[in-house]
């Protein structure tokens, strides 16, 4: 193992061999190749290795500083997390894709420059969606065919953001990029797009519901946040991000609310978490942008939590519809504590691992004088405990009770969920370690008084909400539906302009049809005539003929000559 | 499916769900009462107000479910809407 040799190239790599194993050890290599990556993270060095000319351009495979190292250690955490709650799963299609795509994550976030970091971010899109099509049903492949469309897209933006990139500047370096030019507008669209942008962002809501029960969990790590690690190294500080943010954290939270498929509501809240981090980019102050990168590393451990309890519920009762669910803390009470535990972090209750990293979100929008911006995540705030915090657990194992009966989750998924729930717990009562390796110095105490009793009577009284609104039955009741969103576009709209528009050449072919076949056998007459069977170009030439016309020819050039 | 032998539940008994509604008014007025003991300093002039952030945690709440809910007339479809 050398220097240059990225982690990530050891999961992609290592995930060739799966295959090759006894089944009855594909299982943990899966958790011992994430753990092998830690290994190899503790011994790597502050640098640039990897230089390498390609086409002209100078490529850095391997680059550690504080981002990349951040961003490698919670990825290469995740990746041991989801494997240890996929050791049931006997596919080594799931294992080895689920492997390589936690891998080439890592390897983008290591890459020093925009082809590498190319190569990486479309690896993920082709391993990804194994992960959804896993799954063997109609609905997975068709939202893994529009998950994977809109993943190449981004890839094919990247790509020429990056051509324009090295015209416009000599360079395929990937730092500071910025909203300058074609380049920066393409390369700001790529990122955008697996940032789950507004109206750009149903390909999550779409696909990850479909997913198998493991897969969602890695699916819900990697993508996304390494979208925002792109945009906090290439677009931090750009203003735009602030109103895109803003409004990425209020919009999905209506739709979770009256969302019936749990883990849909799940993803309607990923988006909505990556609102603040993008925000955090837009303020781009360096307590801002510490409180990206430390809300990034919390929110992939609780919502891999709120998956996985989720999954476990999908795995044991066969739905995660909140119309068909309900009272299943009776069946699953370890899911359901750990449950509470994810969606008391997302919620930003102190003592718990969001409470330390978004309020550091919150804090650089208020002191940087953005009103609008703060009041929108307070908002935010209120409603992703309202949606998360308490829709998802009440639903799923309290509220009216299904009858559902049902065992425990399996050991494996509760180990899975306890560590990361003790990882919850432990960053939010004991933020330092993380705070040690931000990518800027902290200078923020999130345990004073005034911020704890904030955020408890926001909490509080957001509670307070729900329990009138159930009370007095004003509550929307989960129902057996889906919500339009933006993939009605491509699913209905176009599709049915489509039609229309097959449907007008039809006519236009049965108004024209007979003068169209008229000119058509005219043709087709004359061309039978000259090149058919007995047509004069077919027939064969006599040789004295051509021996009279080679003479003519010679004779005319003679002519010619002399002329 | 419920099976006959399953196990007292404090939840099923007849009034623990009001025990719990009311525990959380009591809890509310708590965080309003103590509020004048801590003082409160945040980064928004508005946010130190009192009550501030309890009224903005209910009212917005109240607001999304409600407007959640109007918006489920021209978003909800039928379960096999994309299916048909």
């Amino acid at each position: 193992m050398t220097a240059e040799f990225s982690p990530g190239l050891t999961l992609i790599l290592g995930s060739a061999l799966l295959p090759l194993l006894p089944v009855r050890l594909r299982g943990a290599y899966t958790v011992a190749l994430p753990l092998l990556g830690m290994l190899q993270l503790a011994m790597l060095h502050t640098g640039e290795t990897g230089q390498l000319d390609f086409l002209g351009m100078e490529l850095v495979l391997l680059r550690v500083d504080r981002w990349s190292m951040l961003f490698g250690w919670i990825f290469m955490i995740a990746a041991a997390l989801s494997a240890v709650f996929a050791l049931h799963v006997r596919s080594a299609l799931q294992q080895a894709a689920a492997l390589a795509y936690a891998g080439s994550a890592i390897g983008a976030v290591f890459a020093g420059d925009m082809i590498t970091l190319f190569v990486y971010w479309e690896l993920t899109a082709v391993t990804s969606v194994a992960l959804v099509w896993a799954r063997g049903t109609q609905a997975s492949y068709r939202a893994g065919m529009r998950y994977f469309l809109m993943q190449l897209l981004s890839g094919m933006l990247l790509f020429f953001g990056a051509i324009a990139f090295y015209q416009q500047t000599g360079s395929v370096r990937f730092d500071h990029v910025g909203l300058h030019g074609l380049a920066g507008w393409l390369i700001f669209l790529a990122f955008g797009i697996k940032c789950a942008f507004p109206l750009l962002h149903n390909w999550l809501q779409d696909s990850y519901p479909e997913a198998t029960e493991t897969g969602t969990v890695f699916l819900s790590a990697f993508t996304t946040k390494l979208a925002v690690y792109a945009l906090a190294r290439g677009f931090a500080g750009t203003e735009i991000l602030i109103p895109i943010g803003a409004v990425m954290t209020a919009f999905p939270i209506f739709f979770a609310v009256i969302e019936n498929d749990l883990r849909r509501v799940l993803a309607y809240s990923l988006n909505n978490q990556l609102g603040f981090m993008v925000l955090g980019i837009g303020i781009g102050t360096e307590l801002s942008l510490n409180g990206t990168a430390a809300h990034a590393f919390t929110h992939i451990l609780y919502k891999a939590l709120l998956f996985m309890s989720m999954g476990a519920v999908l795995y044991r009762t066969g739905t995660v519809k909140g119309s068909e669910l309900g009272g299943l803390y009776k069946s699953m009470p370890y899911t359901t504590a750990f449950c509470i535990i994810g969606a008391a972090s997302i919620s930003g209750f102190p003592l718990f691992s969001g409470f330390v990293s978004k309020s550091m979100i919150l804090s650089a929008a208020g002191a940087g004088g953005y009103i609008v911006a703060w009041s929108v995540l307070l908002f935010a705030s209120a409603g992703v405990f309202h949606h998360s915090g308490i829709k998802i657990p009440y639903f799923a194992f309290f509220g009216h009770d299904s009858g559902k009966r049902c065992e425990e989750a399996p050991r494996h998924m509760l180990v899975a969920m306890g560590i990361a729930a003790a990882l919850c717990v432990g960053i939010g009562v004991y933020p330092a370690p993380l705070y040690a390796i931000l990518p800027f110095p902290v200078v923020y105490e999130p345990y004073s008084g005034s911020h704890v009793l904030a955020q408890l009577q926001l909490l509080g009284f957001s509670a307070l909400a729900f329990a009138v609104l159930m009370r007095t039955g004003i509550y929307p009741p989960e129902m057996r539906s889906v919500n339009l969103d933006t993939d009605w576009v491509w699913r209905r709209a176009l599709p049915a302009v489509g039609e229309a528009g097959a449907n007008f050449v039809g006519a236009a072919q049965g108004l024209l049809g007979r003068r169209a076949a008229r000119i058509g056998s005219t043709l087709l007459a004359w061309v039978v005539r000259h090149h058919g069977a007995d047509g004069w170009l077919a027939q064969p030439w006599q040789t004295r003929g051509m021996s009279l016309w080679v003479l003519v020819l010679l004779l005319g050039y003679l002519v010619l000559y002399y002329i | 499916m419920k099976s006959s032998n399953e196990g007292d539940y404090w939840l099923d008994r007849p009034g623990s769900v009001d025990k719990v509604y009311w525990s959380v008014w009591i809890g509310c007025a708590a965080l309003l009462l103590v509020e004048p003991l801590i003082h409160m300093h945040a980064e928004v002039s508005i946010a130190q107000w009192f009550g501030f952030n309890g009224l903005f945690g209910f009212v917005s709440c109240v607001a999304l479910v409600i407007a959640a809910k109007w918006l489920r007339r021209f978003l909800m479809r039928p379960e096999d809407y994309y299916d048909r």
